[in-house]
This record gives C-alpha cells, structure tokens and sequence, in this order.
C-alpha cells in the first residue's frame, strides 16, 4: 500500500456514510435499521479477523494451514448457496460439489498456467473470488430451477407422460437454470472498463501497480469468472434436477 | 382379457385420502368413459394408471405384470396420458411431433407424420406453423398426435374434449376411432359431456374417491 493508506481517523468518518442509509430506512419506513447496523458491524468484525488471519497466514506460509482456508471458504460459500436452494434435496452437497469442482478446476488451471503461484497471498484471494461468484451463480440457478418446475409443471408432466425419461422432460428448465446462473458474467464481461472498473484491477491500480499489468490480471479474472459460473452451474443443476423426481420418475415437489 | 388391471387402489396425499378402494379392469381394444363430479378424483386415478402419481396402496396389472415391476418409460409409452389444455413444446408444430422421435432416438418419418396429420384433418405444410397461431383445438390435436405417432396399446384421455367445439370434438372422436379401428388400442376417456356419456360403451362413475357400485355397464 504506497499510494494509499487509510487511516483509523479516515475510516471512522466514512463509516458516517451509514447514516445515509439509516437515514433513508427510518424515512421511507422500511423497518432495515437493525439489519443495517448488524451487517455494518458484521463486515467490520469479519473483515479485521479476515485481516488479521491472511496476515498470519501470509507470514508462515503453510499448505495446511492454506488448505485449511480454502476448505472454510468452500464450506461457508456452500452453506450459503444451499440457504438459496429453497429445500432442494441434498442442496449442501450439490453446492459444496459444484463449488469445490469450479475451485480445484479453476485454481488448477490458473496455477499450472503460471498465472499465479501455490502461495497463501495468491490463492487464498482467488479461491475467494471464486467461492463468491459460484455462490451468487448457484442462488440465480436455483431460484430459476426452483421457478421453471413450478410454472412449467403441467409441461415436464405432459413430457413424462408420453415417455421421456427425466432428465429430457426439464432439459429447457436445465438449459434456463444454467443461462440464468452464466448470465451476470456474461453481461460483466461485455461492459467491464465501460460501465464499471472491476474490484480486482481498481484495487491492484489503488495499491501502486502499473494499470497494464493490472488490466492483464483483470483479463485473467474474467476469463477465469466465465469458467467457474459454466462450472458451477452445470454441475449444480445436473445433480439438483433429480430432487424434483422420485424413483418411479414422477415429480414430487409443489 | 383385461390389458390393465387395478385392484384396490388406494390414494392418500397430505394426509387426505383421495381414493378408496378402486377396483377397475379395461380390455383389450376397449372403450371405457369415466365419469363423476369435480373433484371425485377422477384426474388422480387415471395419472395413477398412467403411472404419474404412484397408489398408496393396492396393485395395477398391466398385461399381467405389476407396473411396479416395469420401467416407468416403457410403460409409459404403451399407456400414454393426455390431457385438457396440453402445453405444446417448442415453437413449431414438427417440434411437437419430433419430440416422440427424439424420446426414443429415432430419426423423424415425415412419411409417418404426414399420414397422422391427415387423421386429424392437419395438413403438411402445418408442420411449419408457429404454436402461437393454432386454434384451441388445433393445439389439442396436434397434442393428441404426440401420444399416438408411435401408437401406443392404451390411451388415457383426461378430458381432452372439455372445451372444444362440436366440429374439433368430431375430429378427436375421428381420430380415435380410426386409430382403434387400425391398431391394437384400448382407450380410457374421462368426461363430462352428456353428448359423450350417450354414446359411450361403458361408463364408470367415480363419486368421492369411490367407484361407485352398479354403475359399470355395457
């Protein structure tokens, strides 16, 4: 941080900033004050810890104790994933498979390619990155699974009916569930440097490093998103459709 | 001889029972209407038949064998299920017809799927049409097409007439009476309509998950 630094004082007068929104939940009487307060204070706590863990683990640079982070990681991104799987059967397992998968593929990729190196500083960040963006992929793929056999019960029944086996009687709800859980990358990959400049390269431009090299990272980043949504969504749709049927292929839930 | 049997089949669903005790038997080649009130469940016996919903207990037969004991995709296509307002897939009306195809990888006969539209007054170049621009009874025939491209040895109507005008109910009673008359099929149809329960063969009742006694008749 060279460029940058921001001081105790600096942070405590933005934290000001949360009185706008208190502000405008106690105007428009949206009863989220208590929820404001609780996750402001919520990400302060979580963030120092955070801090304060990576910069010990950083220090001693350990594969378990990298392991070990990378797996509490997998773990909490899934746990939250399968909160958004409104019931799906086995919703933890799907989601701690499809998030481990997109990990291990992607990070493999990534560190056999020479783009970053098997240190905590490089890994942990990106296994973060990843669990992330898988989870919030997961929650869309979910919630359109979730909706497509509601709405389009009567058509994957009329499918069953003449003989289909499951898989084919919600191939479109599949297809749906997977382009909704790809799509917010899709549209962050077509406007990244027009609309918005990525957490990522604005924090790596922040902390003094040549924008071009930032760009490049960047690059990386989104190429690496398109994989890990493709990854996560396909794996967690082909092992989640299964809930919605019973042994005898017949729909069972709503 | 009985193709599909059922013997007391029971249903219960969330803690309500739906059937009682339902004993019904169909023949090969034969015609059976089946009637009752809304809600006398009527739709939850023959989705029970067509082996959508499983009984709760009791056993159905079907050329002898317990359809538990078959694979549900098999069965299902020798005991194929129809019903009122069928969704139509796809955007074509060949989507609908390749989809039977499809189901068992079998490349398309348009030789085969022409003849079929010809039993329910369609036409080749329909095949090109949008879904969106077929009339109500249009999108049910072409639905009832579905079922019969590979003409299976029963056919579950579940109401496929309600609605329909007397000129497209016509056409669906065409449609089955030509394939009764050229293949080995039997046909279960549930109805309310008096003009179908005049001229039906035989008529079971199903009052309050019963089959109601003494009104199994020829």
């Amino acid at each position: 941080m060279n460029n940058i630094d921001i001081s105790n004082s600096s942070l405590f007068l933005t934290a000001g900033l949360i009185f706008i929104s208190l502000a405008v939940g106690w105007y428009e009487k949206l009863k989220i004050n208590k929820s404001i307060i609780y996750a402001a204070l919520r990400a302060v706590v979580q963030l120092f810890v955070v801090g304060y863990v990576l910069k010990y683990v950083f220090a001693i640079d350990n594969w378990i104790l990298t392991f070990t982070l990378m797996v509490i990681i997998i773990v909490n991104s899934s746990i939250n994933a399968s909160n958004r799987s409104d019931g799906l059967k086995n919703g933890l397992w799907i989601s701690l498979a499809a998030i481990s998968s997109s990990t291990i593929i992607v990070i493999g990729v990534i560190t056999l390619s020479g783009a970053i190196k098997f240190v905590p500083s490089q890994v942990i960040p990106f296994t973060g990155m990843i669990a992330s963006n898988s989870m919030v992929a997961l929650g869309l793929c979910y919630r359109n699974m979730n909706a497509g056999f509601h709405d389009r019960r009567q058509q994957v029944m009329e499918k069953l009916a003449l003989g289909a086996d499951v898989s084919t009687s919600c191939k479109d709800i599949l297809r749906d569930s997977i382009k909704t859980g790809l799509q917010p990358t899709i549209d962050t990959a077509k406007t990244v440097g027009l609309v918005a400049l990525p957490g990522m390269m604005s924090g790596l431009i922040l902390a003094g490093v040549d924008p071009v090299h930032a760009i490049k990272y960047q690059i990386m980043v989104i190429f690496m998103l398109l994989g890990i949504t493709a990854i996560t969504t396909i794996i967690a749709c082909y092992l989640g459709y299964r809930s919605f049927y019973n042994s005898r292929m017949q729909l069972t839930r709503f | 001889m009985a193709i599909l049997e059922a013997q007391n089949i029971n249903y219960v669903a969330d803690g309500n029972q739906i059937l009682f005790d339902c004993n019904f038997s169909l023949n090969k080649k034969e015609i059976v209407t089946i009637s009752g009130h809304s809600g006398s469940g009527k739709s939850t016996f023959v989705k029970i038949l067509a082996s959508l919903l499983t009984q709760t207990s009791g056993k159905i037969y079907f050329e002898d064998e317990n359809i538990l004991d078959l694979s549900p995709i098999e069965y299902r296509r020798q005991v194929s299920y129809a019903v009122q307002q069928p969704t139509l897939f796809g955007e074509t009306v060949y989507d609908n017809l390749v989809f039977p195809y499809d189901i068992r990888k079998q490349k398309f006969d348009r030789h085969h799927v022409i003849k079929a539209l010809k039993t329910v007054d369609l036409k080749e170049s329909d095949l090109d049409k949008p879904i969106t621009s077929l009339s109500g009874g249009q999108k049910q025939r072409v639905a009832l097409l579905r079922n019969l491209i590979f003409v299976p040895k029963i056919l579950i109507l579940d109401e496929v007439t309600t609605g329909l005008d007397c000129d497209t109910k016509a056409s669906v009673h065409k449609m089955i009476d030509y394939y009764m008359g050229n293949y080995d099929l039997s046909v279960l149809m549930i109805t309310h309509d008096n003009e179908e329960l005049k001229h039906a063969k035989k008529v079971v009742y199903i009052e309050d998950g019963r089959i109601k006694e003494g009104t199994e008749n020829e």
